[in-house]
Order: C-alpha cells, then sequence, then structure tokens
C-alpha cells in the first residue's frame, strides 16, 4: 500500500515537473521589440487595389450591425481587390475572450480583428497590435480616396495612445481605424414632456428634479430614468463617466492615483445615486445596456442617459413599441450647475485594428481601409443604421441629414458635443478591473452605503490595485 | 507443477509456453491503461493549473517569470478573497441546509404507496433537467422587481417591490432560492432511491412491537438512510462551493460584492482582467478547500455505512 502511494506520488510530481517545463517555452521575446520582423508598409509603386490578389485574410468580428454591413458587402471587396476574406462572428459576451486567445497564442491566424479603445490598453502593451501610421502615410498602400482627414481628429485621435499609462488618447502610434462610435446623451420622451409641460433638463439637478417628477407619473409605474446598473465597466463608461467629466472630477490624477473620490466626484456620485432610488428602474443593479434600452422602448422609463445609438435602435422600424411614432428625443447630456463651455461625451468607437503578428499586412491594410472608405460609411449609415458615422463628409451629406431629421435633436445634439466628445477614462492596462470595483461601489452606494465613505473605500482599493501592478509612480 | 498456482489453468494442462506468460504478465497493465489515460487527462490540465499558479502569467504579457507563492501571498492578505470565503461559505451552508432538508421530506413524502406520490415520482426531476442557467433566467424573469410574477402575487398580500436578486439584503436568498428549486430533486431522488432499497425485517419488527412513526423515524431510517445522505451532502456541499452559472447568470457577482464567491472572483481575475495566474490561485485554494470537505465527510460516510449495518 505504502509502496503504491510513494509511485502515485513519484508519478504526479514528474507530471507538475513536465507540465512547468511546457509553460516555459512560451516566447521570451518581446515582439513590441522584435526589430527582426519585416518593416510594416515598405511597399512602393502606384496605389492598385489588385497589388495583393490572391491572398486570403482572416478577421474576427463582433455580431453588431457595423459588422453586418461589413459582411454584407464583402462581395464587392474580393471582386475589387482579388483578396479573399474569411471571418468569424462572435457575439459580444465572448468576443473578446477569443481575440484575447488569438492574440496572445502568437499564432497570426488572424490579420484583422473588431476591438473598442479601452481593449487598445490591454492589447498595445504586450506588442499583440500593429501600429498603422505607416499604413496610412503610404501612398502605394492607401488609395488618394480615403481621406485620413474626413474622420473627426477627437474619434481618430481616441484610438492613438503613446503606451506609458497615465497618458491621455491622443498621441503615439495609430492603433486601429474607426468604424463607427457612439457619443452619451440624453434621450427623452417628447410626448410626455409635452403633455405635463416639462422643460428638457440641462444640468443634473434638473435631470434629477424631472426623473422625480415623471417617476411613476399619472400612476403608469413607468421610471423616471433608465441607466445601467450591473456589476460591470459598461455601468460606469456611458452616462456616469460623461456626467463625471462635465463635472470637471478626473479618475486618475498624473501619478496615477484614484480621484473619483474628490469633492466633485462624490458630489456628482451622490445626486447620480439619489437619481436611481428616487427614480431609477426597481432592477437597476441588474440592467446592462440591452436591459435599459428596450425599457425605454418599452415605454416603461421617462429617459434614458446612455449611447445615443441605443436610442436611435428604438426608434427604427420594428425596434421597440415605441418606433416611428416622433416620440423619442435627444439632448445633451447634463452638466453642473454653473457649467459654461463646452459639453463633453464619453465614448465608445467600434473600430478595426490589425495583428502584429500577421503575414499578409498589405492585404489586412487593404481590406481595412475598404471597410472604413467614405463609400461604405455612408452607404451603411443610409442603408443599414450603422450610426454615429466617424466621417464628417457622411454627417453633411444631404440624404443623412434627412434621415437624422426623423429623430427629432440627433443632429443638433451630436453638433453641440461632439468638440468635447472623447474618452474621458485615463488610459492604463488595469481598466477593466478599476472600473468594474468602481461599478460594485456605485451598486453599494445605492443600496445604502454613504457615499463619501463609499469613495474612500474604493480610493484605497485602487490604489493598492495600481501599486501591486507596479503602476504608481 | 508452477501451473497449481494458478487455479484458472486445469491441472493436466502442459507447462505454459513463454509467449502466454509474458501476455499474462502485461494483461493487468494492459487493462488499466485506458483509465491510467484518463487519469492523465485529467491530471495534466491541474498541475499545469497548479505551476501557472506560481507564476506571473498574464494574457497581456507574453513572457511570464516564476513567482513562487507571491500570488497566494497577495490573495491571503486581499479583503475581496476574505469576502469570497463568507460568500462561498453562507452559499453552500444555506442552499445545502436547506436541500438536505427539503429533499429527506419530499423523499418520506414520495415514499408511500398513494397514487399521488407514485405520479408526483415523475414530476419531481423536471428541474433537474433543465440546465442550472436556464433556471436562473426563468427565475430571474419571475423575480424582476417591475414586471416579474412573484412580486405580482407578494403584492397581492401587501408586500410591495419585494427587490430579490436587486438588492445587497435579498440577493443570496435569491440565489439559494434558484439552486434550492434546481437541486432538491437530486437530494429527493437519491433519498427516494435510498428508502425503497431499504429492508423491510426491521420495520416489521417494530411494526409488532407497536413503535410510533417518530420512533421508526429515528432509530431505523435515519441510520439506515445515513450513508444515502452522505452521499448527497457530499455532492450537493462541493457543488455549492464552486457554483458559478447561477450566481453569474443572475447578477454577474453584485450587487455590490455581495454574492462574489471563488469560482466568480477566478472568472473575473482570469478572463475579464485576463491575469490568468491569480484567477487560477483562487481555483487552487478553492480546491484544496473542497478536497479537505470530502476528505472529512468520506471519512464519516464511512462510518455511516458501518452504523448502517449495525456495526
Amino acid at each position: 500500500m505504502k509502496g503504491r502511494r510513494i509511485i502515485g506520488l513519484g508519478l504526479a510530481l514528474i507530471m507538475l515537473v513536465l507540465a512547468g517545463c511546457s509553460g516555459s517555452t512560451v516566447t521570451k521575446t518581446d515582439p513590441a521589440k522584435d526589430t527582426k520582423q519585416a518593416p510594416a508598409a515598405a511597399a512602393t509603386g502606384e496605389f492598385d487595389w489588385k497589388r495583393e490578389s490572391g491572398k486570403s485574410i482572416h478577421v474576427l468580428l463582433n455580431k453588431h450591425p457595423y459588422a453586418e454591413w461589413v459582411i454584407k458587402n464583402l462581395p464587392q471587396f474580393e471582386s475589387m481587390t482579388g483578396i479573399k476574406v474569411t471571418y468569424e462572428v462572435i457575439p459580444e459576451q465572448n468576443y473578446f475572450d477569443k481575440v484575447t486567445v488569438s492574440l496572445s497564442s502568437g499564432s497570426g491566424t488572424v490579420d484583422a480583428f473588431m476591438t473598442g479603445a479601452y481593449q487598445v490598453w490591454q492589447y498595445a502593451p504586450p506588442g499583440y497590435m500593429q501600429p498603422l501610421e505607416d499604413f496610412i502615410n503610404n501612398k502605394s498602400l492607401t488609395s488618394p480616396d480615403w481621406d485620413f482627414n474626413d474622420f473627426y481628429p477627437n474619434i481618430m485621435g481616441a484610438l492613438r495612445w503613446s503606451l506609458k499609462a497615465g497618458e491621455a488618447v491622443g498621441t503615439g502610434h495609430q492603433w486601429a481605424i474607426p468604424m463607427a462610435f457612439e457619443t452619451n446623451v440624453l434621450m427623452y420622451r417628447k410626448d410626455l414632456f409635452e403633455k405635463h409641460n416639462i422643460k428638457v433638463p440641462k444640468t443634473m439637478p434638473e435631470l434629477y428634479e424631472t426623473a422625480k417628477k415623471l417617476n411613476n407619473i399619472d400612476g403608469s409605474g413607468i421610471a423616471g430614468i433608465a441607466v445601467r446598473g450591473s456589476r460591470n465597466w459598461g455601468t460606469i463608461h456611458p452616462g456616469y463617466m460623461t456626467t463625471f467629466a462635465n463635472y470637471g472630477a478626473k479618475d486618475f490624477n498624473d501619478k496615477l492615483e484614484f480621484t473619483g473620490g474628490s469633492d466633485k466626484g462624490v458630489a456628482m456620485t451622490d445626486l447620480w445615486a439619489k437619481m436611481i432610488k428616487e427614480a431609477g428602474p426597481k432592477a437597476w443593479s441588474q440592467y446592462t445596456w440591452y436591459e435599459a434600452g428596450s425599457d425605454f422602448g418599452a415605454g416603461k422609463a421617462a429617459m434614458l442617459l446612455d449611447a445615443d445609438i441605443l436610442g436611435y435602435f428604438q426608434d427604427v422600424e420594428g425596434g421597440s413599441p415605441l418606433a416611428g411614432q416622433n416620440k423619442i428625443a435627444w439632448a445633451p447630456p447634463p452638466v453642473p450647475e454653473g457649467h459654461s463651455g463646452q459639453v463633453g461625451a464619453n465614448l465608445w468607437i467600434w473600430s478595426l485594428a490589425m495583428n502584429s503578428k500577421s503575414t499578409k499586412k498589405d492585404a489586412t491594410w487593404l481590406f481595412m481601409q475598404w471597410a472604413t472608405s467614405k463609400e461604405i460609411d455612408l452607404q451603411g449609415a443610409l442603408q443599414a443604421g450603422t450610426v454615429d458615422p466617424a466621417r464628417k463628409s457622411v454627417w453633411e451629406n444631404a440624404d443623412f441629414k434627412k434621415k437624422l431629421a426623423t429623430k427629432p435633436g440627433y443632429y443638433e445634439t451630436f453638433q453641440t458635443i461632439i468638440n468635447g466628445v472623447t474618452i474621458h477614462f485615463t488610459p492604463q492596462p488595469k481598466f477593466f478591473e478599476t472600473t468594474t470595483e468602481w461599478a460594485a461601489t456605485l451598486q453599494d452606494i445605492v443600496g445604502g452605503k454613504d457615499t463619501k465613505q463609499a469613495m474612500a473605500d474604493l480610493t484605497k482599493k485602487i490604489n493598492s490595485m495600481m501599486d501591486q501592478a507596479g503602476l504608481k509612480k | 507443477m508452477s501451473n497449481h498456482a494458478d487455479p484458472t489453468i486445469p491441472l493436466n494442462m502442459p507447462a505454459t509456453p513463454r509467449k502466454v506468460n509474458r501476455w499474462r504478465k502485461w494483461r493487468p497493465y494492459l487493462i488499466i491503461a485506458p483509465a491510467f489515460l484518463l487519469t492523465i487527462g485529467i491530471m495534466y490540465p491541474f498541475l499545469t493549473a497548479v505551476w501557472y499558479s506560481f507564476t506571473n502569467y498574464s494574457l497581456t504579457r507574453p513572457t511570464f517569470e516564476f513567482i513562487a507563492f507571491k500570488n497566494y501571498r497577495i490573495i491571503l492578505q486581499d479583503p475581496s478573497f476574505w469576502n469570497a470565503v463568507s460568500v462561498t461559505v453562507r452559499y453552500a451552508l444555506g442552499a445545502v441546509a436547506v436541500e438536505m432538508l427539503l429533499g429527506l421530506g419530499i423523499a418520506l413524502l414520495l415514499n408511500q404507496e398513494h397514487w399521488l406520490a407514485k405520479a408526483l415520482r415523475y414530476v419531481l426531476i423536471f428541474p433537474l433537467m433543465i440546465s442550472p442557467v436556464i433556471g436562473t433566467l426563468i427565475w430571474k424573469l419571475m423575480m424582476s422587481p417591475s414586471v416579474g410574477i412573484l412580486n405580482y402575487y407578494l403584492s397581492k398580500i401587501g408586500i410591495k417591490d419585494f427587490p430579490w436578486a436587486a438588492s445587497q439584503k435579498t440577493a443570496m436568498m435569491s440565489v439559494v432560492l434558484v439552486d434550492v428549486w434546481i437541486f432538491t430533486p437530486f437530494v429527493g431522488l437519491l433519498l427516494l432511491a435510498g428508502l425503497r432499497s431499504l429492508p423491510r425485517a426491521p420495520y416489521e419488527a417494530a411494526t409488532l412491537d407497536g413503535g410510533s412513526a417518530w420512533f421508526t423515524f429515528k432509530t431505523l431510517t435515519l441510520p439506515m438512510l445515513m450513508p444515502y445522505m452522505m452521499v448527497c451532502l457530499m455532492f450537493r456541499l462541493i457543488d455549492s462551493l464552486k457554483m458559478f452559472d447561477i450566481i453569474y447568470a443572475m447578477t454577474g457577482g453584485g450587487p455590490g460584492d455581495s454574492l462574489m464567491n471563488f469560482s466568480l472572483q477566478a472568472y473575473f481575475n482570469g478572463f475579464l482582467y485576463l491575469n490568468l495566474a491569480y484567477g487560477l490561485a483562487y481555483m487552487i485554494i478553492l480546491w484544496l478547500i473542497v478536497y479537505i470537505i470530502s476528505q472529512v465527510l468520506s471519512a464519516y460516510w464511512g462510518k455511516a455505512q458501518k452504523r448502517a449495518v449495525g456495526q
């Protein structure tokens, strides 16, 4: 008996050592500093769509209307360039799991992938992403019609980052090209406001009072306002962060210490939590983008403070019970009392990025510039509702303006805030951890915890996280 | 003459040739080979996980180093870890206690020869046939404070706006309720099978001697059923300690940190924050806890088996 135990333990130890040895074959060189790779975008000669004809590329796409429009038009790309495009569409819940595994394996089987701006802070530092400015500036590889300057500079800039934790987006390498984006604004029931003679709120205190007034108005059971509340970074990112930034509060200082517990941050958070407690949805802590949007579209909430396109999708044909009845209107997000100057908003950009390990980078770049070209963007916005387009030319297009005229306030709100639209978070690689803890803290505050104490506890937690990760300066 | 040592070989057979001898020597090893391969298939990922938990392996880093017990040191000093311990233990004890009591009661009730009992035996297993995630989503809809049917009926008896899983105070009981609904049939079914396999003789003797129902239950049923109850307890306890589906589908760990148990912490750390080694350390600690508990319960199960046959 004892002998068998010893043999068993011995075998286990051997396997442990074997398992450990296999792990250490993971690459020990840092791809970001790998100078043996051929220089990207070294092509010369005249621009020709057919220059990479015969090649085949593989693209990862998130299940989203933007991706569906690209897939629909792929035959046009394939006949124009002779490049075969294979793709995988993955639901958003699992999409980034797949992207992370594909990129970290270093296999190069994926050439291009959809990404958001926050993911750049995770994927770019380890060298998984290919910087794109060499491709953009190479006239042999970029069509003269593509027109880099047609993109809103702050939208394109939100996908530029210097890789320095704590440094704002806008400088450094260009990591991705925008497909389309969302700003965060206020959407409200025009018909209810007119019926009860309610003014559109401009400040956060006004929003709170309006939400309270509308809550259960006429015994209808309607919630005053719908906002996200699940234990997820997506709860902080839209309406909350937009209002937080408009209050002049900052998430981190330049020493990468958490400053969300400042007086401005506490004041805004306190009012936000009060609004939810007194006029928000009853199951707020389980609300994602989906619940918030469908509550508004189903007439269960009088206002919605979230992505402008969320209200847009409720208003298209078949989108919700309110669709096409001219009952939804858009307005800029709330500001603190006495605020003057540019109203801003946080944003989310679905964009296309290139795998640094791709072996067909030129072909991939041809695909990426086609998918973000003027024609694709314009037709997508007109035919498939792929809003908000990132190109100025689309917003100035007469047909697009006519289409938006059916959405009261949409165009005006966009024009009002566009210059203040950027990523208001401080880029750092622990973004998802810190922002998820922030959402959990917000849930505690709505659950009854004192705001100042909760934000102080959050500050301690996040600072310790940054310390452990060696990020605190 | 050496043949006589092996009773399977007839006495009048000639001495066995060397070829057959070798085959007989290797036969036991070939028979256990599939099981052995399966064990390797289970042990290899497990030991890889143990190894990774001693490194700083992260999916956002192209290289990693051996850091010994640093992950474990950080975890044991992290308040989130101790919160996870509290949540995991409270969930497991709450769910298992209710399931065992309810399951035993249901098994006793269904162990009768009444036509209703016989019919309900088949209905009993319905919740078990649904995947826990689907069951949770059904309950999530029923528990919705705004459109859920539970609050509709509760409002009729004067309880307005019960928050269910939307509030820190009631989230735990909501997920425990879903767990109980899905897994009580498991306990009930196992105990029912146990009840039906108990020997009749002691019960006839007790009836003849005039023992009450409670006396019969206390001195006959309970000790004889104890091995089955220990098996149920082991299964349910281990399952509840590592529960992920129900909690993630219901609230994703919220509100706040009220439902962040071990499995959820491991998932968030490993797959959302991409610190795979840190998430694995959580899982290894959970494995250690489950292993110790299962060893203790196994020992009790052995004792209960001996007691059940009167030793």
